[in-house]
């Protein structure tokens, strides 16, 4: 494995960034996750190199890069969903607000670094009972019926859906029960949400739909989100990472990074040589 | 050729229609409400029911159900959930020999196991049989309902926060429920017709047994005894017991696929 080009990534975005101009905007950031000096394993086989970035707060960060480049796996050590899967190693520090969630009741860092997964996947239950699931399992006290009314509104479905909420979730369409996932997932009031492509099993209509959501989503939460369509970084993420086998090669504010990218590999793979 | 597979399928469909027709022929006049309410009556005499039979059938298929789910599901949830690949197969394999065990020699287990102890022949040791052989037929269902739960779903309650136990009470299984629940009844009819492993383990009764540890009467038993009498008022009365059975594992397979045709299914994808 080739030494990466950045090698001292440190777990401040500011150093991470190429620019000055860069690195003014992106200084008062408030990170709400940091990843640092992550190696990560299955069985014997390494599969990230060395990961350091930071996920700013309110704010959306993509993860690009060609399939089998490792995004979605560092996605989904973010909420250690690695671990429900063989056997894994991971080694190095991911910090959720200063604190390791390494060291976590993983229950507890999953409620509040929340996930949206590659193809819609609601429960074999009402509408209500897919959005009611968390905050019930959680231990909520209040009103679920108002959660759930709460969280389909902040998913943009709730028009769509009011009048049938004790429908099964699957008669909904693909779209629809993609947001309802978002939903399902908003409910629990996650820190973080984390969302694996959440938009490649989806019709372009109800893709739009996804991105607008995603970028009203920020007011109420901060977004990870991993996508092989690099359309979709530049339109709805504040920063990007691109990863090439295992490595971060760059990560910067997205507009630099799809303008001005500082890496000729990340120029090669926007530009689509290859990938 | 394909008038050989058209009559093949036509014969295995007339085969059940023929039974069907024959009990409703021979028992269909004899099953009236006597049969339900009336114990035997001695012979000789015409009339009497099969109440204790029908009963002791309902108690013992209960308290079978009652070893047999419980062990076989959970062992089901174990073996889907949380074993390992070679404990998994020892006990997959173990699950499938046991299926296969003839019913005679696992009523021979029962009772050297709950007869001989006891020195006599009791309910619950016709319902042991039972249980053990519903055993294996509800955990391999179960293991293969949960199994084909689809990951992605498993994945969702999780990262809400739901732990493991969590998320196989409140998603996995409620989501292969309805199979699970399909084939515990076919698991009941499947043993409610069984006549060896009761010959000797709860035997027979003319009268009503009290209680669990008595010989008790069932329908199966009950028709073997009176098909073999020399008796023609018994033989009538067996052909409508067949009936009865019969009518009653219909019903309960009916139930089955209802359940299954209900609710919310998982769409295949």
């Amino acid at each position: 494995m080739q030494a990466s080009t950045k090698p001292e990534l440190s777990v401040n975005i500011t150093t991470n960034v190429t620019t000055p101009a860069a690195r003014e905007t992106s200084t008062a950031l408030p990170l709400r996750m940091t990843i640092s000096k992550l190696n990560f394993y299955y069985g014997t086989k390494q599969i990230l190199f060395d990961i350091g970035m930071g996920i700013a707060d309110k704010k959306v960060t993509a993860l690009i890069g060609p399939s089998g480049c490792g995004k979605s796996t560092l996605l989904r050590t973010l909420n250690r969903m690695h671990e429900t899967v063989g056997t894994s190693r991971l080694e190095g520090e991911i910090l959720l607000d200063g604190q390791n969630i390494l060291a976590q009741d993983v229950t507890l860092l999953r409620r509040r670094v929340g996930m949206v997964f590659q193809r819609p996947n609601p429960f074999p239950k009402s509408i209500f009972d897919n959005i009611a699931y968390g905050p019930k399992i959680n231990g909520y006290k209040g009103s679920l019926a108002d959660i759930v009314e709460k969280s389909l509104r902040n998913s943009a479905l709730w028009e769509e859906v009011k009048d049938h909420l004790h429908k099964s979730a699957y008669e909904l369409s693909g779209g629809q029960q993609q947001r309802l996932c978002i939903a399902r997932a908003l409910a629990v009031e996650p820190e973080v949400l984390l969302m694996d492509e959440p938009c490649s099993a989806l019709d372009p209509i109800s893709t739009a739909k996804i991105e607008e959501l995603m970028v009203e989503l920020k007011n109420l939460t901060t977004i990870a989100i991993v996508t092989h369509n690099m359309q979709q970084a530049a339109r709805v993420s504040d920063f990007t990472a691109f990863l090439l086998t295992g490595q971060i090669i760059e990560f910067s504010p997205t507009p630099q990074l799809f303008t001005t990218p500082g890496d000729p590999r990340t120029e090669a793979y926007i530009t689509g040589r290859f990938g | 050729m394909l008038t050989m597979t058209g009559v093949s399928a036509v014969v295995s469909v007339l085969v059940l229609f023929f039974i069907l027709g024959y009990l409703m022929f021979n028992g269909g006049t004899s099953v009236n409400w006597n049969f339900f309410t009336k114990l035997p009556k001695p012979v000789g005499e015409t009339g009497g029911g099969m109440a204790n039979a029908i009963v002791g059938s309902a108690k013992i298929l209960l308290m079978a159900s009652c070893i047999g789910v419980p062990v076989g599901f959970l062992g089901g949830v174990y073996l889907a959930e949380f074993s390992g690949k070679g404990v998994a197969s020892v006990v997959r394999y173990a699950a499938d020999l046991l299926n296969g065990v003839p019913s005679i020699v696992v009523g021979i287990f029962a009772y050297s196991v709950a007869v001989l102890p006891f020195k006599h022949f009791s309910a619950f040791a016709g319902a042991f049989a039972l249980g053990v052989m519903m055993i294996p037929i509800t955990l391999r269902s179960t293991e293969e309902f949960l199994k084909g739960v689809p990951r992605m779903l498993r994945e969702g309650a999780m990262a809400l926060g739901a732990s493991k136990w969590r998320t196989i009470a409140t998603v996995i299984v409620p989501a292969a429920y309805r199979g699970i629940v399909t084939a515990i009844l076919l698991a009941l009819a499947r043993v409610a017709g069984e006549t060896a492993p009761l010959l000797f383990t709860s035997f027979g009764n003319r009268f009503w047994s009290q209680g669990l540890s008595e010989p008790t009467a069932t329908l199966p038993v009950v028709i073997y005894t009176y098909a073999v009498a020399p008796y023609e008022d018994w033989h009538r009365q067996a052909w409508a017991a067949g009936l009865v059975l019969l009518g009653l594992i219909l019903v309960v397979n009916i139930l089955a696929r209802t359940i299954l045709s209900r609710g919310i299914a998982i769409p295949r994808s």
